[in-house]
């Protein structure tokens, strides 16, 4: 089409010097080690009077043991609600009486906790006095923790009854087998949970040595330093932490069927997919974008939903991890054709496999991603994260500078390549919940 | 709201203030001879710009029988104009770099882009295609009104808390539309014909009924030549007068209870309460905002530190009001998940008494205090993020509200006193004007037909 035409050449113009204009004023990281031996991931950025901090931890679920999981999960939350004396109460509103907000994550490699604060002496002195006790002195009242657990347990309960959580839950479980990746928490194996193992966790895992600090926000450097040392200095002396073992991948397909009585099925289908720094991951990257990761341009997207309305949502996405992280596809359609989208998603993924993408696609799919650059680094939030990301998984102090770079060396045979050497769709998991009447 | 694809960071809007100010606004207002209002906030701290069209239209806006239709027609704005192939808009996007979605919800449907800075013109030109020259054909519609309903499906009918939602409101509402969910009742999506889709395009459609929010590296001044380059050649058209809809007095206490697969109940409770109305005037609404706060605004607020924390009845409880409503009506609502051995009814008792402690002893200063400096802290927070800044410009202004009362805002919220949070739980949160819907959880039986009637085609 016409139009068309006319504004991809512009556009590719526009890149340029874009890319051009990063490549001279990237985003200035700063980077060091505190005496304690933390990493520190520094942006000064004075824009706004507000500071965000994110400490990271090699603390995740897949430091749990199978018959106790949930400690990692419950020693992170136990952490912010008792410490120093303070209690869960004192916790949460000292935070609240200077605006603060303390958040944090938690996935199967990582521990992360974050605290948003203005800068402003008053309210940043306040933020900071919690933060670091709860960082550095955490209590793991007893009582606090039976509530809790109690809780948790209700928590699982009710998740078990819910198509979505069954799903997700069933396929970790199938696609990683004994690996720690495929451990979750059941209710009887937090019922466990004792407050000697939440201590013995903390001081295994929360270890100043290779824990990674990001800060960003309304501060110079030399707060920075000061602020980093606080940190760290507080943290248990420990030896750093071994890596997890490796993914083994399936050696045959799995399809597990869970009767539900939901009007839709919730189905998923995935592989071992890669890990981060992975030499493959750009190529994978790129690929699913134009597979199932490019909204309503993919072509998961085009054949299940746009030309036929068997969806609402379909997607397939990467989430590389410090092993092999899922490659996962998902849908949900109402049940009686759930056969059908679930042999049309199989296609359509052999398809693409086999006969991999086109230039043209590969042309949209490297302009969208290298074209929206600039939305990925547009508030100090969405910074800080990459920071916490590069930090904690390694990953190159030009990681930013160089992402479009990388995109744009993908060549469409190295995608083909790459998804041929690491999906085998004869050897996927498959989970299907509800459906089949 | 209803999402066009889910964006798990898109539903955090749920949670946003449309009030939480704006500290120190560079924001420039214009409006076209056609009648389009442009609203551009500079905020230059990132090489890139959010567009966002407004529309007055959303569910306030349906009649019964089409429930739905609002957002359906959202879906189908991407499905091609006089010039674009169905699709080829959201490529266009794509290729530009740029993140692009809609989302409707009562009270307005909205369309956006993200882009570098540079990308404005595209996102212009084709917003401005498609409030004009929409085709709309049997052949996409007959795939997309699926797609709703797969929708449909996710959102609400597998999903026990959003049904209790939805009966909830359709039972607090008994006359005005917020009533009737966004998403429209699946009898109606079932009946539903792209003539449906067509009459709504058309009758609210137009440059007089929209209005563009524009935030991010750019200036006022060339935002509007661009704007009047691209939209200035639309024609306006007469729109229909729209009725005032109020809900009759509540004269008694409603209950209803709703039955699905769960395994823990949950309760949630309604009262009517007044909206802005008057920003000059009013300050009741600033009160039942700190109110919501002193119950909800942190983990030692009042629900969770009394119920979750002291006696343990609950495992999940929540407070909300939002006191921006297009239909200037509101509700200030209060909900709770009992803990395993408790029932809905201890759940119902307990929330109760939070209310009536409130009412009896007011609230103390501390607690009055620590709501407004988690406002001021709010308040800087939110101009981290472009889109928020335009979600709060846009949502006062759909509502008939100027973007300039955000100034006002904080010191109106400092000037709410104990007194005042007192008085309006006094008058509003009383039994006779409360809705209790309480779910019921049911076993699963995995050899269940699925509820509802079997659908016809």
């Amino acid at each position: 089409m016409y139009i068309n035409k006319m504004i991809k050449s512009l556009l590719l113009a526009a890149i340029v010097v874009l890319f051009s204009f990063q490549a001279q004023a990237g985003l200035k990281i700063q980077q060091w080690q505190t005496a304690e031996g933390s990493e520190v991931y520094f942006v000064e950025n004075h824009d706004l009077p507000i500071m965000d901090i994110s400490v990271n931890f090699a603390a995740g679920n897949a430091r749990d043991e199978a018959s106790k999981a949930g400690v990692a999960g419950v020693t992170k939350y136990m952490m912010t609600l008792g410490a120093a004396g303070l209690t869960d109460e004192d916790i949460s509103k000292r935070m609240a009486d200077v605006g603060a907000v303390l958040g944090g994550e938690l996935d199967a490699d990582r521990a992360s906790f974050k605290l948003r604060t203005l800068s402003s002496a008053r309210e940043r002195d306040q933020a900071l006095d919690v933060f670091t006790k709860i960082l550095h002195k955490p209590d793991f009242p007893q009582a606090v923790l039976e509530r809790e657990k109690a809780r948790i347990i209700a928590g699982l309960r009710e998740a078990a009854t819910q198509p979505e959580s069954i799903s997700s839950k069933a396929f970790m479980k199938a696609l990683y087998g004994t690996h720690p990746y495929s451990i979750d928490e059941e209710p009887e194996t937090v019922v466990a949970i004792q407050q000697a193992d939440l201590k013995k966790f903390y001081s295994t895992y929360y270890g100043a040595q290779g824990a990674v600090i990001a800060l960003i926000g309304d501060m110079s450097r030399a707060d920075a330093e000061q602020l980093a040392e606080r940190i760290s200095k507080g943290m248990p002396q420990v030896a750093a932490v071994a890596p997890l073992p490796a993914v083994t991948y399936p050696d045959q397909a799995k399809e597990e069927r869970i009767a539900h009585p939901a009007s839709q099925s919730h189905i998923l289908l995935g592989y071992p997919g890669v890990k981060r720094g992975d030499a493959d991951y750009f190529p994978l990257y790129v690929g699913n974008y134009i597979l199932g990761g490019g909204g309503f341009v993919s072509r998961l997207t085009e054949e299940v939903r746009e030309k036929r309305g068997l969806v609402y949502s379909v997607y397939s996405y990467f989430m590389p991890m410090a092993q092999l992280g899922p490659f996962q596809v998902g849908l949900q359609t109402k049940r009686d054709q759930a056969d059908a989208a679930l042999k049309l998603v199989r296609e359509t993924l052999v398809k693409f496999i086999s006969d991999g993408v086109t230039e043209k696609e590969l042309q949209a799919a490297k302009m969208n991603i290298t074209g929206g650059f600039p939305l990925r680094l547009d508030s100090n939030g969405k910074i800080l994260d990459y920071l916490a990301v590069i930090g904690f998984y390694k990953l190159p102090l030009t990681y930013l500078d160089d992402f479009n770079n990388q995109v744009n060396k993908v060549t469409a045979a190295q995608i083909k390549d790459a998804f041929n050497r690491r999906i085998k769709t004869d050897k996927m998991v498959t989970v299907v919940v509800g459906g089949g009447n | 709201m209803m999402i066009r694809k889910a964006l798990p960071g898109l539903l955090i809007l749920l949670a946003l203030n449309p009030l939480a100010a704006i500290a120190d606004p560079d924001i420039e207002e214009f409006k076209l001879d056609n009648g389009l209002r442009i609203i551009v906030q500079e905020d230059h701290r990132s090489p890139v710009v959010v567009s966002q069209v407004w529309y007055r239209a959303g569910s306030l806006d349906e009649v019964n029988g089409k429930t739905g239709v609002a957002h359906v027609l959202e879906h189908m704005m991407f499905k091609g104009t006089k010039q674009l192939k169905a699709g080829q808009f959201s490529r266009l996007v794509a290729a530009a770099g740029g993140k692009e979605n809609a989302f409707t919800s009562t009270d307005q449907t909205v369309y956006f882009q993200q882009l570098e800075k540079s990308q404005l013109p595209l996102s212009f030109r084709l917003e401005a295609d498609r409030m004009a020259n929409l085709q709309l054909t049997a052949e996409e519609f007959s795939k997309e009104i699926k797609v709703v309903m797969e929708e449909r499906r996710w959102r609400t009918e597998d999903k026990p808390q959003s049904k209790v939602n939805e009966q909830f409101q359709s039972t607090i509402y008994k006359v005005h539309p917020y009533g009737r969910p966004v998403v429209g009742w699946m009898n109606d999506l079932e009946n539903m014909t792209v003539d449906d889709a067509r009459e709504w395009y058309q009758t609210w459609y137009a440059p007089n009924n929209a209005i563009l929010v524009v935030v991010g590296d750019v200036k006022a001044k060339d935002v509007l030549k661009l704007a009047k380059q691209y939209f200035g050649p639309l024609k306006p058209h007469a729109l229909p007068a729209r009725k005032p809809q109020v809900e009759p007095q509540q004269i008694g206490e409603r209950s209803l209870i709703v039955k699905a697969p769960a395994k823990l109940p949950y309760v949630l409770m309604g009262y009517h309460v007044p909206v802005l109305n008057d920003p000059e005037k009013d300050w009741e609404p600033y009160a039942l905002e700190i109110l919501a706060g002193v119950l909800d605004g942190n983990p030692s607020a009042r629900l969770n530190q009394n119920l979750v924390r002291q006696s343990q009845v609950a495992v999940d409880v929540g407070a909300g009001y939002d006191m921006v409503q297009r239909g200037r009506q509101g509700l200030f609502e209060i909900e709770g998940t009992p803990s395993e051995g408790k029932t809905a009814a201890d759940m119902q008792a307990a929330l109760l008494q939070q209310v009536e402690l409130i009412k009896d002893a007011g609230v103390t200063t501390e607690e009055l205090d620590r709501v407004k400096a988690q406002v001021i802290a709010a308040d800087v927070y939110q101009r981290d993020s472009m889109f928020y800044q335009g979600m709060q410009i846009g949502q006062l202004e759909i509502s008939g509200f100027s973007w300039k009362i955000l100034k006002d805002y904080p010191a109106r919220l400092q000037a709410v006193t104990a007194e005042q949070v007192q008085a309006v739980a006094k008058k509003y949160l009383v039994k006779d004007n409360l809705t209790i819907a309480t779910l019921e959880p049911q076993p699963i039986d995995p050899n269940a037909k699925p509820q509802g009637k079997p659908h016809v085609h």
